[in-house]
């Protein structure tokens, strides 16, 4: 058998002829979308290691391993380009009612630059996607999601007086994450963001650029995210990471947010839940209720889509529910040591199915995971079945040890495992007052 | 705010009329609100020359339900159906021209001038036809089943009846699966060798569908055209004596006898939605009239886009209805006449005028005028239905004078060049004057007065989505329970306390009644 070639593509290693090798044109990025950020982030990318966004190439690491960019969100800062979000401008007198009907959250009560983190659900309350809506103006709102989402707004919007634009490609995105987040901030747009509340917009220049800054994120940490055209967005990340340098801004990739994201116990789209639109059988939908997402639900306010189910399914109470298990240390020893092995602890977060017990029989089953190196724990994200949710119930997870399963102790715990103050506090506005 | 009342009837077609009889009749308090001075919607007749009453709309009944002739006493109000015999006149420039009569062997006679084997075919072909018919009229009168929902026993239920019913046997149950989703062409193609008597029948096929004689499942329209034609009838003309609207009138007449409140002039602006629930219709001007229920006889488009508030309707439910195909292809020509129009092919006056006058050559004719609608063209050469309903019924033109009323096809109602503006119209009444002429050189001679209503002015005068004369197009996949949508074919709307009575719901277009005594027995069931 001949031997494989590997190499940068479009490079013919030296010597005799080999095998054939990629033709020069082929590169991951004729394929895949690169982001406005590409030019600075292939250029820092020394791992090679992408992974496919949204159709967009996205760095997984930026050095072959993730760990130091992890550290970099929970200790300094994280830089993270996270423009294929799907992002949507829907403006018009029926604005607001438009997405009042489309999502559970209460959206009359947004205020302007407020930023709402909600689902929303089809007619059988089943949930399509989740995201967050910023209202920009009066009769302005930006809608980000996972997924793309045209249609079902225009579906929902018919007969109603609003324009709705996919600016998905106008818009270029950076999550600056980490305690650090704030000094560099403050430094890069001149003291805009300083007071910024959680989940509050405002509007600035970085390096020149025109900017919207949001208090949002996926990690569970003091952290912003930064909305700019795309023309601007190398002078945005030359500036952020500029102003960063003294605070230790690391460039981050999905990995490391993977990790951060199970820690702050922040659900995932087509991994802890399927789309309903995407679910080929009906078990596969999830109502708000059944991944934590219940206290989204609004249900005094009128005629949203789904409303009708979800009242009748909180009457009669979810049969899932969405919580963290903390999987025993001392379980992990024996199971490992068992086959002379110490306890081998997944340092990149795990997406599969892995089914839950209590005693022998299966209760739930977890959808993500990971060992969470600030809290030295092994931690997962489940669906349990509401008889066996409760917080501080004593349940098992399978593991797999030298390819035998096994079942590890686990205790159910609340999902937010890391939860910090200056998530949410806001020193600026304290040290005025 | 008006009083309350059981339930408000939105228009007064000839189908909401109907169902707001039935349900006086059990005792409602019934209001019907109709947008237009007159009653009976496109089942109407107007003086739109003086002296001249002009079905503007159907110009002959489809099948009009004898239950509901009875069960309303519509014979006591005033009705008197005339039932032409015979019943078609296909000309020809020149040759042999084909006369269909109510009895077959009559038609076969005719037909023995022009083909001996499909002289021979004609009774054997009007048995199957029969046949066809009477299992669809049972399915006419059932409330199709639910196949949406995850009730088996409702579904068998309905199939049960629709077989069981007719007792039709075994094979000709079989022929009648074979032949429904076919193409008249190709139905035509087993039976028939003649041009002029395939033409004929397939014209049957193609009224109001933005399709030709060679497209799929046109046989089910043609049938559709012959549930309760009568036993060997071939494309039944039957008129009702002083027009049209007098049928919608005796019904009108039935409904006030029952109690019920008949308004015209009174445009509904919007349903009332209340928690979910309708709760009755705003009159233009602000008028609030509050009902227990509302029953909307107009299009599907109509109502769940235009008269109900936008966020009444789910978006899945809303999407199907966006779907929900109109393109109306119909355009009307009234014509005033000095005298008659005499055919090259079958000089003078005679019974041959009596029926409807068929334009319909050979199907390839009537293929070839579908072939630029597909282009957002109007025909070259249309297929036209013209109906001279002075001869038999005198009093609906001036003494001497006669009246014709013409069907034309194929109009698209969206143009691909221009719009329907006074020229496209013009250009209509021209072409259609034009056509007959081939075969009637005198009838320029003797037009007097001429009426177009192009796509556009249907929509305009009678509310008529894009012009379709049937709220929705009568295809295969828009008829039985996917009628409007499947999930909403029982009469009931998702939304509750409203319902649908018009043509829009099963059993379809026509001037039947069917889908107003259907939804009628539904409303008084829930």
């Amino acid at each position: 058998m001949s031997p494989r070639v590997f190499g940068r593509p479009g490079v013919r290693p030296e010597g005799p002829e080999l095998l054939p090798v990629f033709p020069p044109e082929y590169t991951a990025a004729a394929v895949l979308r690169t982001t406005p950020f590409h030019r600075r982030t292939e250029a820092l990318c020394e791992a090679g290691n992408w992974r496919r966004w949204s159709g967009f190439l996205a760095a997984s690491s930026y050095e072959l391993h993730h760990d130091r960019e992890y550290w970099a969100i929970r200790n300094s800062a994280g830089l993270i380009d996270v423009s294929p979000l799907h992002k949507y401008r829907i403006q018009g007198v029926d604005a607001e009612r438009l997405l009042d009907r489309l999502v559970t959250r209460n959206v009359a009560k947004c205020a302007i630059h407020q930023v709402l983190y909600t689902p929303w659900c089809d007619e059988a309350g089943k949930v399509m996607d989740d995201g967050t809506l910023c209202r920009l103006a009066d009769d302005v709102f930006r809608l980000t999601s996972a997924l793309p989402n045209l249609r079902w707004l225009l579906d929902n919007a018919r007969g109603l007086n609003v324009q709705i634009e996919d600016v998905s490609d106008a818009l270029a995105a950076l999550a600056l994450q980490g305690p650090n987040a704030r000094a560099i901030l403050t430094e890069a747009a001149g003291g805009v963001a300083d007071d910024l509340g959680y989940f509050r917009l405002t509007e600035g220049a970085i390096g020149g650029a025109p900017v919207q800054i949001t208090r949002t994120g996926y990690t569970g940490d003091l952290g912003y995210e930064i909305w700019t055209e795309p023309q601007h967005a190398l002078t945005l990340w030359d500036a952020l990471m500029a102003a960063g340098r003294a605070h230790r801004v690391v460039p981050a990739g999905l990995l490391a947010l993977d990790v951060a994201r199970v820690e702050a116990g922040l659900i995932l789209i087509e991994v802890d839940y399927v789309p309903s639109h995407q679910a080929v059988i009906e078990a596969r939908k999830s109502s708000p209720y059944e991944i934590g997402m219940g206290w989204t639900v609004k249900l005094d306010k009128p005629g949203f889509v789904g409303r009708d189910a979800l009242m009748a399914e909180r009457a009669r109470g979810p049969e899932w529910e969405f919580k963290g298990l903390e999987v025993s240390w001392d379980a992990m020893e024996s199971l490992y040591g068992a086959v002379g092995l110490p306890p081998q602890l997944p340092s990149e977060g795990w997406r599969t199915s892995v089914p839950v017990y209590a005693g022998n029989r299966q209760v739930g089953y977890a959808t993500s995971g990971c060992w969470s190196p600030l809290l030295k724990k092994y931690i997962a994200l489940a669906h349990l079945q509401t008889p066996h949710s409760a917080t501080g119930t004593h349940l098992s997870m399978e593991i797999t040890v030298e390819h035998h399963r096994k079942k590890a102790a686990a205790r159910v715990v609340e999902p937010q495992f890391f939860n910090p103050d200056r998530k949410r506090s806001n020193p600026g506005r304290a040290d005025r007052s | 705010m008006s009083a309350g009342f059981d339930t408000v009837v939105i228009g007064g077609g000839h189908n909401g009329l109907v169902t707001a009889a039935y349900l006086a009749k059990a005792g409602q308090g019934v209001l019907v609100v109709e947008r237009r001075e007159l009653l009976g919607g496109a089942a109407t007749t107007e003086e739109i020359f003086p002296g001249y009453r002009v079905d503007t709309g159907a110009h002959r009944l489809g099948g009009l339900s004898a239950q509901v002739v009875a069960d309303l006493g519509l014979t006591g109000h005033g009705l008197e159906v005339l039932a032409a015999d015979p019943t078609v006149f296909t000309p020809v420039g020149n040759g042999i021209p084909l006369t269909l009569w109510r009895d077959p062997r009559e038609t076969a006679e005719s037909i023995r001038r022009i083909s001996r084997p499909d002289a021979e075919a004609w009774v054997p072909f009007t048995e199957l036809v029969g046949k066809a018919a009477s299992f669809l009229q049972a399915a006419w009168t059932t409330t199709p089943p639910d196949v949406t929902g995850s009730d088996l026993g409702d579904l068998l239920a309905g199939a049960k009846l629709g077989l069981k019913l007719r007792g039709l046997g075994r094979k000709d149950m079989a022929e009648v699966m074979r032949i429904l989703p076919m193409s008249i062409y190709e139905l035509l193609d087993e039976w028939f060798e003649s041009d002029l008597v395939r033409g004929t029948v397939a014209a049957s096929a193609i009224g109001g569908l933005c399709q030709g004689p060679m497209s799929g499942g046109t046989v089910y329209t043609f049938l559709h055209h012959h549930v309760g034609a009568g036993a060997g009838v071939i494309r039944p003309t039957e008129r009702v004596r002083g027009g049209v609207g007098q049928l919608s009138e005796a019904i009108a007449s039935a409904c006030r006898q029952y109690g019920a409140e008949v308004r015209t002039g009174a445009p509904v602006e919007r349903i009332l939605v209340d928690d979910g629930a309708a709760k009755g219709v705003v009159i233009a001007g602000g008028e609030e009239v509050r009902a227990e229920r509302v029953v909307s006889s107009a299009d599907p488009r109509r109502t769940f886009v235009h008269l109900l508030p936008p966020d009444a309707i789910g978006p899945d439910f809303a999407r199907k209805i966006d779907h929900v195909r109109f393109r109306g292809v119909c355009a009307k020509v009234h014509l005033g006449l000095a005298g008659l129009p005499d055919f090259t092919c079958l000089p003078g006056a005679g019974p041959h005028l009596e029926g409807v006058i068929s334009i319909s050559p050979s199907l390839e004719y009537l293929e070839r005028a579908y072939d630029p609608v597909k282009y957002g063209a109007i025909s070259d050469a249309p297929y036209l239905e013209l109906s001279i309903p002075s001869l038999a019924d005198p009093g609906v033109a001036p003494a001497g004078k006669h009246l014709a009323s013409i069907v034309m096809q194929y109009a698209p109602f969206s143009l691909r060049d221009g719009a329907w503006d006074e020229a496209a119209r013009n250009s209509i009444g021209d072409l259609v004057v034009r056509t007959l002429a081939r075969y009637a050189p005198n009838i320029e001679a003797v037009v007097e007065g001429r009426h177009v209503m192009t796509p556009l002015d249907l929509q305009e005068r009678f509310g008529l989505t894009e012009g379709n004369i049937y709220h929705g197009e009568m295809t295969l996949d828009q008829l039985l329970f996917m009628r409007p949508v499947p999930g909403a074919a029982r009469y009931r709307a998702p939304v509750k306390g409203l319902y649908l009575c018009g043509a829009g719901t099963h059993p379809g277009g026509g001037v039947t009644g069917m889908p107003g005594l259907n939804a009628a027995r539904g409303i008084l069931k829930d």
